[in-house]
């Protein structure tokens, strides 16, 4: 089928799933942003766990490492450390490859995507998860050492249960962050939402119906989870006085 | 001193010296004696610089406003200045950058009035537009937190004041305003330093600046990866001094908030 030229056609149309409609392409994007945000949050809470314990009770040399990575990470702008990372990644992992002796495989621009936030979301994580670890009181944990707990007992029975309310305002702006930080890839070529309503309205020049729509899109899902995380903080300070008396 | 200096610091000082060392030697640095590649390098770093003040400025200017009548203004005009906050710190900065210059530049040329207007040669350039967006970025995200902080600021010390017999304007000039920039002043060197790592994404509206220039020598030059780390290492350059400047500007105010 042939489209009428955009001009002629009805915003609605235009967001719409038909023949002439860039809907499918809008969603295709948001949901390819959604889930790399999602991995990239995921990976880098991992990251962000581990390094938090390393930062606080790790030997020396670790200490030294993450402070490394965490300063020069979030003193470096996220474009500047993508567009590095995005070529590094491939690279250091096909190194390894032909090291083993395997073949060289051209890996997926979303596994990069995500690794490549991942990297980033990790050392925002660290900061915020030592600062609530800190914030666990003292006494807390040495009763748990003269308990006898063994420390991954310890992290899991008293420190992350404590930490966790601590935690959840700082990992709901990082999450907040995340799912802003997936427009960055438009910039490297991928295709997520921002670079969807880009090819999109610079077809049609309807720009203010599609930068609008997935601004509401986008909108959306930080109001959303601003609700989510204000309930899971509130679910997670149950029993805790509050403080405001 | 000794404290920070002991065997495995040398040791690993010894390992990120040789890093350098190896960067320096074994990959390729030619293109830095280009004496084109070093004037686009050193102009790029002053729009970067420039645009980094002046962004901080008007969108400071602006936060206090929205600021205000969200702590203390009329409905009519809180409710339009929480929703301006809300969209500007829900949507990504590339995102408004681009409805901005694509979409508010694409409507311009088709109005005859701006197009015969003395400023079309001014909204025809791109920096405008960034001017803007990063201002405006820098208004929401700093009208936030000001809400916050003239919100605290004791009400016994405005309450002084109207005792006292000051005319509203001069409450908010001389107590209201004052005690609130000094809560705010700490996170304002945070917030430089985001918003020097926003402005790359202003090279995307062909802004030539300093991220704009490496890609430039990149494709000049098919470099990879040295025009990145050279870029990498003056954003931190930068951050160090943007730290370094609001920690000496901190030390000369009291620190001291009633």
């Amino acid at each position: 089928m042939v489209c009428p030229p955009p001009a002629e056609l009805s915003s609605l149309t235009l967001l719409g799933f038909g023949d002439c409609g860039w809907g499918a392409t809008l969603l295709w994007g948001f949901g390819n942003s959604l889930m790399i945000a999602l991995g990239a949050y995921a990976i880098g809470f991992c990251i962000g766990v581990s390094g938090a314990f390393g930062k606080l009770y790790g030997g020396p040399v670790a200490k030294d490492l993450l402070a490394v990575y965490t300063t020069i990470v979030r003193a470096v702008p996220e474009l500047v450390l993508i567009l590095i990372l995005y070529y590094a990644v491939p690279a250091l992992i096909n190194q390894v490859l032909l090291g083993l002796g395997y073949e060289r495989i051209n890996l997926p621009q979303f596994i990069t995507g995500v690794v490549v936030l991942a990297v980033v979301q990790g050392a925002y994580q660290i900061e915020v998860l030592r600062g609530s670890i800190l914030a666990v009181p003292q006494g807390q944990i040495e009763a748990a050492r003269a308990m006898g707990m063994s420390p991954v007992m310890l992290a899991r029975r008293i420190t992350l249960p404590l930490m966790t309310s601590n935690a959840i305002p700082g990992l709901g702006n990082l999450w907040l962050n995340a799912t802003k930080d997936t427009a960055l890839l438009a910039v490297i070529g991928f295709t997520e939402l921002t670079k969807a309503t880009f090819q999109a309205s610079a077809t049609t020049k309807a720009f203010f119906t599609f930068y609008g729509a997935a601004m509401a899109l986008y909108m959306a899902v930080s109001l959303v989870s601003i609700l989510l995380f204000g309930r899971l903080e509130k679910v997670s300070r149950r029993g805790q006085r509050d403080s405001r008396g | 001193m000794r404290d920070f200096l002991n065997l495995r610091r040398v040791i690993m000082i010894a390992i990120a010296a040789g890093l350098v060392l190896w960067c320096a030697y074994s990959l390729r640095w030619d293109w830095l004696a280009n004496p084109k590649y070093q004037s686009m390098m050193l102009r790029g770093l002053w729009q970067t610089i420039w645009m980094l003040v002046v962004t901080m400025v008007i969108g400071f200017a602006l936060a206090i406003p929205i600021g205000f009548v969200q702590a203390a203004g009329p409905r009519w005009l809180a409710w339009p200045a929480r929703v301006f906050c809300s969209v500007i710190r829900g949507t990504p900065l590339l995102m408004q950058i681009w409805l901005l210059y694509y979409g508010i530049g694409s409507l311009f040329p088709s109005i005859p009035w701006i197009r015969d207007s003395m400023f079309w040669p001014i909204l025809r350039q791109a920096w405008p537009y960034a001017v803007v967006a990063l201002s405006l970025s820098v208004a929401g995200y700093e009208g936030e937190v000001l809400r916050g902080a003239f919100k605290s600021v004791p009400h016994g010390q405005l309450e002084a004041a109207r005792a006292m017999g000051m005319p509203r304007f001069t409450i908010f000039r001389r107590i209201w305003l004052p005690q609130a920039i000094q809560r705010v002043l700490p996170t304002i060197g945070g917030e430089t330093v985001l918003q020097l790592k926003s402005t790359p994404l202003i090279s995307t509206i062909t802004i030539m600046e300093i991220y704009d220039v490496a890609g430039r020598v990149r494709r000049d030059t098919l470099v990879v990866y040295e025009p990145l780390l050279l870029l990498a290492l003056t954003y931190m350059a930068i951050t160090a001094l943007i730290v370094l400047l609001f920690k000496w500007f901190e030390s000369r105010f009291p620190s001291k908030v009633a």
